[in-house]
């Protein structure tokens, strides 16, 4: 363990996930971690912090002005190629699969990238999963409170028990072959147009 | 057709995507037995990526890159093949109200006029250097693009030397208007609508395009990773018929409504309909009035498809030009056979379309629209000029390079 730490650009506009990348690299012992949200004015930071890997996210659209950035001597002092080798399909296709991009120095050993892009790749990863999950939560949520709305216009319209409202929106449900948060909704929003509410 | 293909497209979100659009969205695809699936991307660097590894099975590209590819000057290794254009012309040249009031003072006329337009920048930037100002920046979309040579082109035509008296960067189409209203660059060269969304929002001018530096002039290629042509000929020849008649559809005037009512839609361009109906009708607005262009954008007639291997050539001798590529016999034949006409014959051969019977050109012969040898029928070229009068001979591939070696030399 002779050689000096690494210096690792990231480049996020996604803060969060920009944080737990950073943490990740953090946690496996790369002390010099940079975060960039910001690509406007990006040649200087490149040419301060010398990078020897760059982590960088498809979303970004400034993805060809940084690779022409690095082909040009001025920003970057080594030449910077791709990923962890020019012939590492594999870890090229996993990388695209995740969203991420990586560039490293000419002439860094693989195995010393090697683990920071797959560390990049599976912090990415999780990310997607973390957002997906976020999002059924708050789908899920959803669907409870229309269902409560839907319970509570039977319960008044109709002098059913909380009980009994539910049972008539699953029955209907089943009978129609929806789910339960598809009739609240139909019952939710014909409600407002029979009762004038809502309407502009 | 019996059995249906699913081809997955990558695009960009620019004019010259129109054909694949046409050919998924008017039926050309179905026709021909094809699913087409369009995928929109943000970036040069992601459709190339995507492809490499089988997210896209064919790409709108820009008409160097497979070039580019093949001659090692990607960060990833990768072999491409375009066989076959998707149209020609298409970009300009636009720069920011400020810019513009001091060209047009210097004398800079109409956008089919690159010459004067050049020879007023000049003036002015001769004048910032004696003030000791800062260098004018201009973006491209790509150091492998047209956007990037025909800028070049134009400048150093001019007496500009794109290496020292200005600087050239890159900005992604969709940001170009909004980095010349912050005054990060002064001007840019991109494909439509890229120009008329900059001059809408009040922030430019347009001072010139692609069809006046040179006409008729190869713009976006279908890029297909070399391996997967070979495995899937059929299935790509096809996708070329599809293509083909898409082309010759958006073609036609009567048609131009509903393609810009097509391409303004959310999953493609997101743009206004008016905005993209004009640059399909070649009739751009200025900054100062609209301009009718011909041949602005052509995407079918002309040959406007055909992947002319002297194209490949002309980018090539550009990349050597501009330092991204060392010139060699071996390198050239690289660039030349990244161009596949032999793969647009064949694909086409059963539409009994009138095709060149040369698979190069002398870029530049053509003054005029010109009747030319063909397969079959009547195919009429050209013009096909460079603005400053000078010839590309594929033939004369060394002395081309060496006389451009030269120019720049005499230059410094």
């Amino acid at each position: 363990m002779s050689s000096r730490s690494l210096s690792i650009l990231v480049i996020d506009e996604n803060r969060p996930r920009a944080s737990i990348i950073e943490a990740g690299l953090r946690e496996a012992g790369h002390e010099r971690v940079t975060i960039v949200h910001d690509v406007n004015a990006i040649a200087r930071r490149i040419a301060d912090i010398e990078p020897d890997v760059i982590v960088i996210d498809l979303e970004n659209p400034n993805r060809d002005m940084l690779e022409n950035m690095f082909n040009l001597s001025r920003a970057v002092k080594r030449p910077i190629a791709m990923f962890v080798d020019r012939s590492d399909q594999a870890a090229i296709e996993a990388a695209v699969d995740a969203g991420v991009s990586a560039y490293v120095v000419d002439g860094l050993r693989q195995e010393r990238v090697k683990p920071i892009l797959d560390m990049a790749i599976s912090r990415f990863n999780a990310f997607s999963r973390m957002s997906r999950e976020l999002d059924e939560a708050r789908s899920a949520l959803e669907s409870r409170k229309i269902i409560d709305k839907a319970k509570g216009i039977l319960m008044r319209s109709r002098g059913l028990s909380e009980e009994e409202a539910y049972a008539l929106l699953r029955r209907t449900a089943m009978n129609q072959n929806r789910k339960i948060s598809e009739i609240a909704q139909s019952l939710v929003v014909a409600s407002g147009l029979l009762d004038g509410g809502g309407l502009p | 057709m019996s059995a249906t293909h699913h081809i997955t497209a990558g695009f960009l979100p620019l004019l010259d995507s129109a054909i694949l659009v046409a050919a998924r969205e008017r039926g050309f695809a179905a026709e021909e037995g094809i699913e087409l699936a369009l995928m929109r991307e943000t970036s040069w660097a992601n459709v190339r990526d995507r492809v490499a590894v089988g997210h896209f099975d064919v790409a709108h590209m820009l008409a160097p890159m497979p070039v580019a590819a093949n001659l090692g000057l990607t960060p990833m290794r990768l072999s491409l093949v375009a066989p076959m254009s998707l149209g020609l012309g298409g970009n300009a040249v636009t720069v920011g109200n400020a810019l513009w009031a001091g060209m047009a003072e210097a004398g800079a006329r109409g956008i089919d006029d690159p010459a004067s337009a050049g020879a007023a920048l000049r003036e002015i930037i001769a004048w910032r250097a004696g003030r000791g100002g800062e260098r004018l920046c201009f973006a491209v979309v790509h150091p492998h693009s047209g956007h990037n040579f025909e800028l070049r082109y134009w400048l150093a035509a001019c007496g500009i030397d794109p290496e020292r008296d200005v600087e050239i960067t890159v900005v992604p189409p969709p940001l170009m208007s909004d980095a010349l209203a912050a005054g990060r660059i002064d001007g840019f060269c991109v494909g439509e609508p890229w120009n008329s969304v900059a001059v809408a929002g009040g922030h430019g001018h347009i001072v010139t395009v692609k069809a006046a530096i040179w006409k008729n002039s190869p713009e976006k290629v279908l890029g297909v990773r070399r391996d997967w042509a070979e495995a899937h000929e059929d299935r790509l020849a096809a996708l070329i018929r599809a293509l083909y008649c898409a082309g010759e559809w958006c073609a036609v005037p009567e048609n131009r409504e509903d393609l810009a009512g097509i391409l303004a839609g959310e999953a493609y361009l997101n743009k206004p309909v008016g905005l993209l109906l004009r640059a399909l009708e070649g009739r751009v607005e200025t900054g100062g009035g609209i301009a009718e262009i011909a041949d602005f954008f052509v995407p079918a007639g002309k040959a406007a498809t055909f992947p002319w291997q002297s194209h490949a050539l002309w980018f090539y001798s550009q990349m050597v030009r501009w330092g991204q590529v060392p010139h060699s016999a071996e390198n050239a034949e690289k660039a030349r056979t990244s161009y596949r006409p032999d793969i647009y014959r064949r694909a086409l051969a059963p539409l009994d379309r009138a095709m060149p019977s040369a698979s190069m050109k002398v870029e530049g012969a053509l003054t005029v629209p010109t009747p030319v040898g063909a397969t079959a029928g009547k195919l009429v070229l050209g013009p096909d000029g460079f603005f400053d009068g000078a010839i590309f001979d594929p033939a004369t591939l060394d002395a081309y390079i060496a006389a451009q070696a030269g120019a720049a030399a005499q230059e410094a």
